[in-house]
Parts: structure tokens; sequence; C-alpha cells
């Protein structure tokens, strides 16, 4: 069994943002996660990165309010990577 | 079971050590910003049940670190520090070092770090080089080291902390492009200069340390060390893949700082040491050279011998037949290593563990002072599981890696290098031959007149304050109050009036031990406390602790003072020290939670000096 990226995703938001897995979904965005302000963004950024090995561009990063969009984005830089 | 959730179920059952073990190991496979907040947030569970040194750390910055901050408490964590960071304002470093009011100074950190970039602090020689006159390249090199002056001198006026300096990072494409070698001075030249001064500040105080930026940069090349977008978006220089390399260099700070540093590296020989197996193998078989794959293990070797010069002990630990492994460590031409650089070898069949607690009793440290090396993954598990204090250090099957591997563990850091530390090595051997003179006499009091010893009393110097300040760090066992001081705190207590710092210097018919006892007292209406009084362990047992206290008695009578009073302040470690009020005629006069408080009524009592020690006393000048 392959992990999915959202399960990835929700875990590396799940450590940075100090929220159990199964309180964060696609939904989950600094609206409604206590400790995502933005210097937790760019940890979460940072997290991305390391754990997908892939860079994320300003206006990317600028795109990522929810964790939904964060899984949407990276999904696509992976198909365009071919990985 | 997925490890995260093992992890839950070890700390939830009450298995703090299989917890910071599977902690620990989680750490090693995926380090990075994923799994440092997991790793902080499991970690500050286990506080009540496992001993982590708590230490206060300032970060002062010119640029973005925020991210930095987590990777950095879990693998402190990991290291067995519990630290708790206040990071300074963005780029606000100035004003919160000159201001003694200050959230720095309230902070009151036992440990700060100055991370400032060349391209922050000066900007003109960062990226305006081409347009500098060679005056204003002089002026401009002034200027920042005299900013750096002033902001260690005013930091040691206000804080006894420990300082961090980082020094500047070179430009990797200087503005001239390559007319910049050609040039004089240089644009790196510049730069170069201004970390030359840098170093004369930092060694002008006590307590302040160099960081250098630029190596750290250079090791894992700088267009991969830097991220422009990260710097243009966000002031942070650095890629998300290193903000961890960052962490470690710190690490290997604050792992001396802590005390928290390995005292011996007990080592495995076969394939550790050698490639091959000597018992089956034979001298000409083992891989051991200059070609590879024995210039590996060669590396391995004077990596060890590096070690081995820095005072830090040696000992081996093997499976083999004793003849097999003498032979090939006495005679083996590609050995650099050989049996007088061990202070203990435990070669035999047993179990490793127990010949670990063996070479930890044989060298007088406790097991957690001990380092072990093995290529052998089952080895390191076992002693994991049963010596969990042991540094137990992880190895890939990759021989041409162990030399790094050995350099880039932070328990082998040193921050001072005393003479002691480099003799100590030496001490060790000679030990050995007076252990063996001890056991022909057939009384204890003819051992101690054969050993001639001299101990030399003399106030703390500014050239002794070293050596005075990291004995407090590092004793443990012949320790009565274990109250650990820096050297700035130390210069502090001996200029109070009515206290006293004195030294303790042994010599003998085998050779000079150099400082090893340390006295700290004050006189306290009609009586003297004793605040500190500890004996580095490798002189307990011979009377030199009666020597020292009997001239602790005469000074405090001298003084015209009544009684000597003293505490002691039980420890896991320092059982040694537990009976030696009594043992000198203190009685109890009271006892709390921490420990009991001993008097010695000096009207009365009498503290000879042992007949074979001769004591002298120097005067000395205050640091």
């Amino acid at each position: 069994m392959t992990t999915t990226v959202f399960e990835r995703v929700r875990s590396v938001a799940s450590d940075v943002f100090g929220v159990a897995p199964e309180g964060i979904s696609a939904s989950s965005s600094s609206e409604n996660v206590d400790r995502w302000d933005s210097i937790q963004h760019l940890s979460f950024v940072l997290a991305l990165e390391e754990t997908f090995q892939l860079q994320l561009s300003p206006e990317e990063t600028e795109r990522i309010r929810k964790v939904g969009d964060a899984v949407k984005l990276i999904e696509e830089k992976l198909a365009a990577a071919g990985r | 079971m997925q490890p995260r959730e093992e992890i839950d179920r070890l700390i939830t059952s009450g298995d703090a050590t299989g917890a910071s073990r599977c902690l620990a190991e989680l750490w090693q496979r995926e380090p990075g910003s994923a799994v440092a907040s997991f790793l902080t947030s499991r970690y500050e569970k286990l506080r009540g049940t496992k001993h982590f040194t708590a230490h206060r750390l300032a970060l002062l910055r010119s640029f973005t670190l925020e991210p930095v901050v987590p990777l950095l408490r879990a693998a402190a964590f990991v290291a067995g520090i519990d630290l708790t960071v206040h990071l300074g304002d963005f780029n606000a470093y100035p004003q919160e070092i000159l201001d003694a009011t200050s959230s720095l100074y309230s902070f009151a950190p036992d440990t700060a770090i100055l991370a400032v970039q060349t391209r922050d602090v000066a900007p003109e020689l960062w990226d305006g080089y081409a347009d500098l006159k060679p005056d204003a390249v002089t002026a401009s090199i002034a200027r920042v080291i005299d900013s750096f002056q002033s902001w260690v001198k005013v930091f040691r006026q206000h804080s006894p902390a420990n300082l961090i300096v980082h020094t500047l990072e070179y430009p990797p494409t200087p503005s001239l492009g390559v007319l910049d070698a050609q040039s004089d001075p240089s644009q790196s030249d510049a730069i170069r200069q201004i970390n030359h001064g840098l170093r004369a500040v930092c060694r002008a105080h006590h307590g302040v340390y160099l960081l250098d930026y630029g190596a750290l940069i250079a090791r894992h090349g700088f267009s991969h060390w830097h991220d422009e977008t990260k710097w243009l978006t966000a002031r942070m220089p650095i890629a998300a893949a290193h903000l961890i390399h960052l962490a470690q260099e710190w690490l290997r700070f604050l792992v001396p700082l802590t005390g928290r540093t390995a005292k011996a590296l007990v080592v495995d020989l076969d394939n550790t040491l050698w490639g091959g197996v000597i018992g089956e193998d034979g001298m000409q078989g083992v891989r051991l050279g200059q070609e590879y794959p024995g210039a590996a293990y060669q590396a391995l070797q004077r990596a060890l011998l590096d070690l081995h010069r820095k005072g830090i002990l040696l000992a081996v630990c093997s499976k083999n037949n004793l003849e097999d492994a003498m032979e090939a460590l006495e005679n083996h031409p590609g050995m650099l290593l050989r049996p007088e650089h061990f202070a203990a070898m435990r070669i035999n069949w047993g179990d490793k563990q127990q010949s670990l607690r063996e070479i930890a009793a044989e060298l007088n440290v406790g097991t957690d002072a001990l380092a072990f090396l093995d290529d052998n993954p089952i080895e390191r598990a076992q002693i994991r599981s049963a010596l969990p204090e042991v540094t137990v250090i992880e190895l890939s099957g990759d021989p041409a890696t162990y030399a790094d591997t050995v350099r880039d563990s932070p328990v082998f850091e040193r921050l001072t290098l005393s003479e002691e530390d480099r003799l100590r090595t030496t001490f060790y051997s000679t030990e050995q031959e007076r252990s063996r003179a001890e056991q022909s006499f057939t009384s204890k009091e003819d051992f101690f007149r054969s050993l001639e010893q001299e101990a030399e009393v003399a106030p703390v110097t500014p050239a002794t304050l070293a050596r005075v300040s990291q004995l407090t760090q590092k004793t443990n066992q012949f320790n009565l109050t274990t109250r650990r001081y820096r050297e700035p705190q130390i210069t502090e207590i001996a200029d109070r009036p009515g206290w006293q710092v004195v030294s303790l210097r042994l010599r003998d018919r085998y050779g000079d031990h150099g400082l090893v006892g340390v006295a700290i007292t004050h006189a306290d209406g009609t009586s003297c406390e004793i605040d500190t009084f500890l004996l580095s362990c490798r002189v307990i047992g011979r009377t030199v602790e009666s020597a020292f206290l009997s001239h602790l008695v005469e000074h405090a009578r001298a003084a015209g003072l009544t009684a000597l009073r003293g505490w002691f302040l039980p420890t896991r470690k320092n059982a040694p020290a537990k009976n030696f009020f009594a043992h000198h005629g203190f009685t109890q006069e009271s006892s709390n939670g921490d420990g009991s408080l001993w008097v010695l009524d000096l009207q009365k009592a009498r503290i000879a000096c042992p007949e074979w020690v001769k004591l002298r006393i120097l005067p000395g000048d205050k640091p």
C-alpha cells in the first residue's frame, strides 16, 4: 500500500502545527489551525520541500492557503516531474 | 506498528528508555523539519522520567532563523539537552546587546549565538566592493571589527553567558569576477581580515567562541546552501535541506557547553579498526594500509589519534583471541594506533556490555561518559538497550565514511584544550604502572610514601581559570556540591569580598597530574563555608583530599574563624565523596531534601596534612 500525497502532507502539517493527524483535513487553514501563522507557514513550506524533495516558488508558496491547496500543488508538481 | 504509534505506546506504558531510543532512531532515519515538532513534543513528555540538561539559548541574528529552532530543539533533545530558545527580533541584535534592560538579558541565557551575515553587517564589502577605494576597504574592515568588539564587550558586561559568534562568510561570486583573485586586497581578503580580527576579539574574553560559518557553508557548497528565492521573499538565506546542518553545527558547541561529552571512546577491532577478521584472515589477510580498502581504516585510526591528542581516552572492546588481536595491535605495519594509545582493553569472548562496564570502572568514569564504535549493528543495538546512557555511534556499512562519522560526532568536541587534556592520555598509562606498584606494597602507608606526592595550592589566576571552570563542569564523583561554574562566574566569585577560589596541583614520582582539585570557600560571620570542594577522579583514594582540606582548615583558622561548614549534596554520581565530612571529624548539623550540612569546630579539631603529602601554598593574582 502506498501512502497518498494527502496522507504525507497531513503528517507534515500535523507535525508542524502540533495537531493530531485526525484533526487535519483538506480544508485546514490558518483560519482554523491555531499555530498556523506566517512563521509556521514558512516552516510548513520548508518541511514540504524537504519531504517531497521539490522547490516551491514564492508564487506557489503564496497560493497555499489550505492543506488541500498544498496537496493539489504537490500532486501537480510530482506529475510534471514524472514522479 | 508505525514508529510514531510505537513511541506513544512506550510513553504511555512508562518505558522512557525505550521511547527515547525509538525517538533517537526516528531522528537518525529522517532528521528534518517534518519530524522535529513531533520529536520535541514527545521528549517534553519524558521530562520527568529521563535526565535532560536544561539550557537557555538566545539567538541574536540578522536573518530569518525561525525554521531552524524546531530542528535545533529536536536535535538537542536527542543529545540529552532540553533547550529553551529565545529568538531575538529580526536584525535587532545591536539594540538587544547594547540595552541592559533588553529581553535578551531578562531571558538570562546560558548561551547566546550571534549570527550575522556579511551582507548585513558589511554590505559595502559584499556587493559594492568594486566601487571601494583601498582606504575605504581598510576603514570598512576596522569599522566592522570595532562593532563586534563593542558588542562582545558590552555583552560580557551585562551577562556571564557563553557567547558563540559566527564568522563572516565569503562571497561566492566576487564583484570583480576572476579579477578579484588578482587584486590586493581582494574582496575575500577583506572579509578574511575581519575574521582574523573577530578571533582576537573572542580570545580576549572568557567564554566567547567563534563558529567558522564560512567553513560550514563551504562543507555543503554555497550553491546548495544558499536559497536566493527564500532570501528575497522571507529573508531566509538557507535552503530547507541545510537548516539541519546549521542546527547540528550549533550543537557541536552546546554539547561541550552542557558537559554532555564523552570522555572515552571504546572501539571494536575486526572490520572497525581494520578490514577483515584477524582470527580468520591473519596478519596478511586483514585490510589496513595506504591502499583502498585498507586506507579507509587508516583514516579512521587517524581520526582516533586526533581524539587521543585532544585528551579523549581510547579503549578496545573486541570479541577475539587475545594473542591474535595483540599481534595485530603490536605488529601490523598498517596500524597507526598501538597498544600504548589505549587506556583500557577488553579482548575476550564475553558480553560487550560487561566489558564496557569494566572499562568504565577501570578508567574511573561513569558509563555515561563512554562512546562506543562498532561496525556490527547487533552489538550496537545490544549496547543501546543494555546501557542506554552510552553514546553509540551509528555507522553506515561503508568504511570510507567511518572517519568522518567520528569527526562529526559532537560528543568529542572540546571548546578549550588545557594542558591537562593533552597530558591525560599519558596519565592513564602511568596510572597502570602506579596500580602495579600499589600491588607490590604491603601497606597502604608504604605505598603512599612511595608516591612522593607534592600538592600545590594556589588562588585561581588568569592562567588557571579555564581549567578551574572545566573541573567544576566535569567533575562528578568526588564533588561535594556539584555546582557548575563557567569562567566568568569563577572570576566574579573570586572577586567577591571574603570569598576565595583555590586550585590544587599534584605531582608525584610518576609525573605531573596538573590541576586536579578546586575549593571555593567564603567567610560567613564567624564561620567559613565550603561552597565547592572537588577532586578529579584520577587522584581519588590517595589522601590528597585530606591534604587539601587541611589547607582550608588552616586558612580559616588564620582568618580568626571558629567553624568550618559544608554541604554534602548527593547526586547519582558523587557517592565517593559521601563520607568525606564524617571521616574528617565533622558532625552533621542539619539536613533537608537536598543534602546534609556538616560542621567542624576549629577551636577543637585539627586536620593534619598526611605526612606523605608535601603541601605548598602559593600566592596568586585574581583573574
